[in-house]
C-alpha cells in the first residue's frame, strides 16, 4: 500500500475503500467456503455416521420379558403358575404432592414403612414421568378400596404384573423349587441376549434344572423417545415367546400323601416308578414357603431360614447323606449269591453278636439275644446283623463296592435336579486315597449292615429299590416327563433313560431277594409286618434303623430310645416297592432320629404306596 | 445503480422517496420469512414464539425504515452524542442493571427492558467512522490509537457485565471501521500478533464458564454430558440432515429435545437438519447477497463516513453469520452469538435491522447529496 502523504484526497480515499471492500469481499467468500466445506463434510461425507447417531438418540429398544412356562404334575395339576398380582403405582409428575398422596393412600391401603422407603428412593432417582410402584401384591379388598376412591387420585394407578405362584407351596418346594431375583452371579452363566429384561430366574428344584426350557425368548419393542426418555411412539414390535410348559413325573397326590405321612418328622421321602425312573414324589422336611423368594426375600427372613436347626432349605432327598443301615441287606445278599459265597439255604448261627478271629471286640446284633440259626430269607426278613457281618466278610469290601455301585450307590445318579450328592460307597482304594489308611476287616462288617463309612441319599435308596424291583433293568431317575411345544401346544414326551443293567449269575436270585423282602412286610416275623397289614397288594420292603453316632459296640444293652438326646437317636429308614409281582412304585423313607425303621418309616412308605395303589382309601 | 437514470418506474421512485433499498429489503424479508418457519419448528411448533418474533420483526422493520429516512450527515453529527449516551447507559447498567442468567445486561426503563450494549453496536462504528471522516486516510498512528481507545472503553464496560460475545462484536465493528479506513497491513498484522500474545491475559480475565466453553471446543469429548453436549448434538443434527434434510418439522434432534438452545443460538442446526445441505446453501447465498449489497453500498458511499460505516455494518453482519454457523458446526468455540435475522430473541433482531436501516439511509440519500 502506497503511503499517501497529502491531506484530504477524496479520490484516493475512495479507491482505498474500494480496495479494502474488495479484499473484505474476498475474505467473506473464502470464510464462507470454509463453512461450506465443513457443512459438506458433516452433511455429505459423514452423513451416515450422524444419521446413525441421530437414530441412536431417539430410538430405544425396550425388552419385553417372556412369560415363564408353567409347571404341571403328571396329571396336569398346576405346580407353578404366573398369577397377575396388582400393584399400586404413582406417576410423580401427575400428582400435586407425592407425600400428601401417599398419606391419603395410606388411609385406604396399608403401606408399610419398608415400601415407603423403597418408593421414595425410586422417586428421587427416576424421571418424574415414570410410574413407580408404592405397594405390591394388593389384596382384592385393597384393590376394591382404591377403585372406589380412584377419582380422588389422579396419577395413581393399579397395574397388573405376573408373579410366580406355587399352589402346593411348601408341599413341593424342594422338588419344584422357586424363582428368585436374578443376581450378577446368575447372569454370568447366561446368554445375555435371552435374559435382557428378565428379573427372576429359577434358583432350585425344577425351576433351576429346567430354566432354559421355562424361560422363553424375550421380545422387543423399538420406541421413539425424546431427550428426557419419555416414550413418544412405538416404531417396531416383536412379541416375546413364552417359556415352555413342563409336565413333571411328580404326582401331587403321592407327594401330598408323603408329606402327610412324614408328619412332624424331619426327613425325606422319594418315590420312583421303577419301570421308567419317574420320580413320583420327592419330599424333604421341614420345608419352606417358596413364595418368600419370589418377591425377593429380605435379609432377616433369609438369615432365619439359614439359622433354623431343622435346615428347611436343605434338600434332604437329594443332598442328605445318611447311613443306609439295614436297607442295603437285600442287595448285599444278592451280592453274596452272585459272588457264590453263599447259597440261599446257607445258615449262620446268630448269638446276638459277632466276633472276628483273634479279636475281643463284639459286633452286636440289634437283637441282643440273637436270632438263632438263620438262613438268608430269615436274615433279611428279621434283619439279622450277624448273618450279614459274616456275609460281608465273605464277599470282601472291594467286591461289595463293585456290586453295590451298579445300584447307583456312591455316585451321582444324574437326576435332572440340581445339587444331587453322591453319598459314599467305600472301598479299599477309597480309604487309601481319601484317608491314606489301610482297610480293616471290622470296617467290612459295618458295611455289611449299611453302617460305618457308608452313606446314601434318599434318592439313591429309592433308585436302588427300583433296581431291585425290576430285576436290575432300571432307569435313571428323572422329574421331567414332557414339555409342551409353545406353538402347537403338543406334548413332547421324553424317553426314559435306562441305566446299565445289573446281571447276576442266576436270575432266580432276584426272586429269592424279592420273597425275603415280601416277608419283611407280610410274614409274622418280619420287621415291618404292621406296614403290610390290610394291604390289597403285596409289598416288598426292608427296614433300616441307622445309628447316627458310633454308639459303643461294647454296650451290653441297646439304650432305650427315649433316654438319648434326640440328635443321637437312630434314623428310621424304610425301602419298599409294590405291587411285589408287578412293581409300579419304589419308595425310600428316612425319618431322622425317629427310631425303628420298621415301626416308624414302614407305615410312611405304606401310606405313600397306598396313594398310588389304593387311591380311594 | 444510478437512481437518476431517466425512465425509472413510479414504483422505483416511490421506493426512493421512502428511502428503501428494494434489493436489500427483498433479501431481508426472504431471510426473515424463512426464519419464522425455522423458528416455528425449533420452538416445538409454538405459535406464541412465532407471534412474539413477528412483533419483534415488526419493531425492527419500523426502526429500520425510520433510520433509513435519516440523512447520513445527521448520523455523523449525532454519533458522538449517541456514543456518549451509550457509555453512560453502560455505566448505569453496571451500577443498577437487571440480572438475567447471571449477567447484568438489561436496563429496565419502566416501559421496556433494554440492553444498552445493543445501542453501542451502532454507536461505535458510527462515531469511529465520523472520527475517521474528519482525518486523512489512511489514518496516522495517533488517530488509530484514539480510535482504538474509542472501541476499548465500551468493549471493556460490556465485558464487565459480563458479556464477552457482545463485547467482541462491538470491538469487531470498530475494528472493521479501522480496516475500511485503511489501517496499514503491517499494523493489522501487528495487532493480530499482539492479540495472539494477549490470549493468555484474556484467558486469565475469563470467567469459568467461558474457559469451559473454549476447553470444550478444543476437545468436545472432554465433557460430553455438559458443555460438549451442545456441540455434539448440534453436529449430529446437522450431519443427519444430509443433502435434502429430514423435512420441515421432522428434525428429530430438535423436535425430541436433543438439541439445546434450538430456537436461539443453535437454530441453524435445526434448519440444517430439516432442509439439509441444499437449504443451508440457499440461506448462505441469501446472507452473502445481503453482505454483497452492503459492501456495494459502502463502495458507492459518497464520503468516508458513509463508506466506512456501511463497510463495517456489512462486515459485522457477516461476522455474525460466520461466528454463529462456525460455532454451531463446531469450527469455533461456543460464543453467545445469534444467527442474524433468524434466531429467536429481541434486541439483536432490532439492532441488526437498525443497521440495515442505516445502510439504506446511506444508499438512498446519495442523490440528494450529489445534486
Amino acid at each position: 500500500m502506497a503511503e499517501i502523504k497529502s491531506l484530504k484526497n477524496p479520490l484516493a480515499e475512495r479507491q482505498l475503500t474500494l480496495f479494502r471492500a474488495i479484499i473484505a469481499g474476498l475474505g467473506v467468500v473464502i470464510l464462507s467456503l470454509v463453512l461450506v466445506g465443513r457443512l459438506v463434510q458433516l452433511q455429505l461425507l459423514d452423513h451416515d455416521v450422524y444419521a446413525t447417531r441421530s437414530d441412536d438418540n431417539r430410538m430405544r429398544v425396550r425388552i419385553i420379558a417372556p412369560a415363564r412356562g408353567l409347571i404341571y404334575d403328571r396329571n396336569g395339576i398346576v405346580l407353578a403358575e404366573n398369577l397377575p398380582t396388582y400393584q399400586l403405582e404413582i406417576v410423580p409428575e401427575q400428582v400435586e404432592d407425592v407425600a400428601d398422596t401417599v398419606t391419603a393412600l395410606a388411609e385406604l391401603i396399608d403401606i408399610p414403612d419398608r415400601d415407603r422407603e423403597r418408593f421414595y428412593r425410586r422417586v428421587d432417582q427416576e424421571p418424574s414421568f415414570r410410574s413407580i410402584p408404592l405397594r405390591t401384591r394388593l389384596t382384592p379388598e385393597e384393590v376394591a378400596a382404591f377403585e372406589v376412591n380412584r377419582q380422588d387420585f389422579k396419577g395413581v394407578e393399579i397395574h397388573a404384573a405376573l408373579t410366580r405362584r406355587y399352589p402346593l407351596g411348601r408341599l413341593a418346594a424342594h422338588a419344584v423349587g422357586y424363582v428368585g431375583s436374578l443376581s450378577e452371579a446368575d447372569a454370568a452363566g447366561l446368554d445375555p441376549r435371552r435374559y435382557r429384561g428378565t428379573q427372576r430366574i429359577g434358583k432350585v428344584g425344577v425351576e433351576a434344572a429346567h430354566e432354559s426350557l421355562l424361560h422363553g425368548e424375550p421380545g422387543s419393542k423399538i420406541i421413539e423417545a425424546n431427550a428426557q426418555g419419555r416414550t413418544l411412539r412405538d416404531l417396531e414390535y416383536q412379541g416375546p415367546v413364552a417359556g415352555e410348559n413342563l409336565y413333571l413325573t411328580l404326582d401331587s397326590r403321592i407327594q401330598e400323601a408323603a408329606v402327610t405321612a412324614l408328619g412332624q418328622h424331619d426327613g425325606a421321602v422319594v418315590a420312583i416308578d421303577p419301570t421308567n425312573g419317574d420320580i413320583l414324589a420327592l419330599v424333604s422336611q421341614p420345608s419352606f414357603d417358596p413364595h418368600l423368594f419370589v418377591d425377593g426375600i429380605d435379609y432377616v427372613t433369609y438369615a432365619g431360614l439359614n439359622a433354623d436347626p431343622g435346615r428347611p432349605l436343605f434338600n434332604r432327598a437329594l443332598q442328605g447323606q445318611y447311613p443306609p443301615g439295614s436297607t442295603v441287606k437285600p442287595v448285599m445278599a444278592l451280592a453274596g449269591l452272585d459272588a457264590g459265597v453263599v447259597t440261599p439255604r446257607h445258615r449262620e448261627m446268630c448269638i446276638g453278636y459277632f466276633m472276628l478271629p483273634d479279636n475281643e471286640r463284639r459286633y452286636r446284633d440289634w437283637k441282643r439275644r440273637g436270632h438263632g440259626l438263620v438262613d438268608m430269607h430269615d436274615a433279611i426278613a428279621q434283619s439279622c446283623d450277624v448273618y450279614f457281618y459274616q456275609l460281608a466278610l465273605d464277599i470282601g469290601i472291594d467286591h461289595i463296592h463293585d456290586f453295590l455301585s451298579q445300584f447307583g450307590l456312591g455316585q451321582i445318579l444324574g437326576v435332572d435336579l440340581p445339587g444331587e450328592k453322591p453319598g459314599l460307597l467305600p472301598s479299599r482304594d477309597w480309604k487309601r486315597n481319601a484317608r491314606n489308611e489301610a482297610w480293616y476287616p471290622g470296617e467290612t462288617l459295618n458295611i455289611g449292615i449299611g453302617q460305618g463309612f457308608m452313606t446314601a441319599t434318599p434318592l439313591q435308596l429309592a433308585h436302588m429299590t427300583a433296581m431291585v424291583a425290576v430285576r436290575g433293568h432300571g432307569y435313571r431317575p428323572r422329574i421331567l416327563a414332557a414339555r409342551q411345544e409353545p406353538g402347537t401346544r403338543d406334548l413332547i414326551h421324553f424317553e426314559p433313560t435306562p441305566v446299565e443293567p445289573v446281571n447276576v449269575a442266576d436270575s432266580g436270585y432276584w426272586d429269592r431277594i424279592a420273597e425275603s423282602m415280601e416277608a419283611v412286610v407280610h410274614s409274622v416275623q418280619g420287621t415291618a409286618t404292621r406296614s403290610g397289614a390290610g394291604a390289597s397288594y403285596r409289598i416288598a420292603g426292608k427296614s433300616g434303623t441307622a445309628q447316627v453316632t458310633g454308639l459303643s459296640q461294647e454296650d451290653e444293652e441297646a439304650p432305650d430310645l427315649l433316654d438319648v438326646p434326640r440328635e443321637l437317636r437312630d434314623h428310621a429308614l424304610f425301602i419298599a416297592y409294590a405291587p411285589a409281582d408287578a412293581p409300579k412304585i419304589a419308595v425310600a423313607v428316612i425319618a431322622e432320629h425317629a427310631g425303628s425303621g420298621g415301626r416308624v418309616a414302614g407305615p410312611i412308605a405304606r401310606a405313600v404306596m397306598d396313594a398310588l395303589l389304593e387311591p380311594e382309601s | 445503480m444510478s437512481s437518476q437514470r431517466p425512465g425509472q418506474s413510479g414504483f422505483q421512485r416511490l421506493l426512493l422517496n421512502l428511502h428503501i433499498d428494494a434489493m436489500l429489503l427483498t433479501l431481508i424479508l426472504i431471510v426473515l420469512g424463512l426464519g419464522l418457519f425455522v423458528l416455528y419448528s425449533a420452538s416445538g411448533e409454538s405459535s406464541a414464539a412465532v407471534t412474539s418474533q413477528v412483533k419483534r420483526i415488526g419493531l425492527g422493520l419500523v426502526v429500520m425504515m425510520a433510520l433509513a429516512q435519516v440523512n447520513p450527515d445527521t448520523f455523523r453529527a449525532f454519533a458522538p452524542w449517541l456514543y456518549a449516551l451509550g457509555l453512560c447507559l453502560l455505566v448505569l447498567v453496571l451500577l443498577l442493571g437487571d440480572t438475567a442468567k447471571g449477567a447484568q445486561r438489561w436496563l429496565d426503563l419502566g416501559v421496556i427492558r433494554f440492553q444498552p450494549s445493543e445501542l453501542m453496536k451502532l454507536a461505535v462504528p458510527m462515531v469511529l467512522a465520523g472520527f475517521m471522516h474528519s482525518r486523512t486516510l489512511p489514518p496516522k498512528l495517533r488517530t488509530m490509537g484514539a480510535g482504538a481507545l474509542m472501541i476499548a472503553v465500551p468493549a471493556a464496560l460490556i465485558m464487565r457485565q459480563p458479556d464477552l460475545g457482545t463485547a467482541l462484536m462491538i470491538a469487531i465493528s470498530g475494528a472493521f471501521v479501522l480496516y475500511m479506513a485503511g489501517l496499514r497491513w503491517r499494523v493489522i498484522l501487528g495487532l493480530v500478533l499482539a492479540a495472539a500474545a494477549a490470549l493468555p491475559l484474556l484467558w486469565s480475565q475469563m470467567h469459568d464458564y467461558q474457559r469451559e466453553r473454549v476447553l470444550t471446543f478444543l476437545n468436545p469429548a472432554r465433557d460430553p454430558g455438559g458443555a460438549g453436549y451442545h456441540i455434539t448434538q448440534s453436529k449430529v443434527a446437522i450431519g443427519s440432515g444430509g443433502l435434502f434434510g429430514k423435512g420441515w418439522l421432522n428434525g428429530t434432534q430438535a423436535q425430541l429435545d436433543f438439541l439445546p438452545e434450538s430456537a436461539t443460538d443453535f437454530i441453524f442446526a435445526v434448519y440444517a437438519e430439516e432442509v439439509g445441505l441444499l437449504g443451508v446453501l440457499f440461506l448462505l447465498v441469501l446472507y452473502l447477497a445481503i453482505i454483497g449489497r452492503g459492501l456495494f453500498i459502502s463502495v458507492k458511499g459518497q464520503d468516508s463516513f458513509q463508506r466506512l460505516l456501511a463497510g463495517s455494518l456489512s462486515l459485522v453482519f457477516f461476522f455474525y453469520v460466520f461466528v454463529n454457523i462456525g460455532m454451531v458446526i463446531g469450527l469455533l468455540p461456543v460464543v453467545g452469538v445469534p444467527l442474524p435475522l433468524i434466531s429467536w430473541g429481541g434486541t439483536s433482531m432490532v439492532s441488526l435491522l437498525a443497521g440495515m436501516g442505516v445502510l439504506m439511509s446511506i444508499h438512498t440519500h446519495r442523490r440528494l447529496l450529489s445534486s
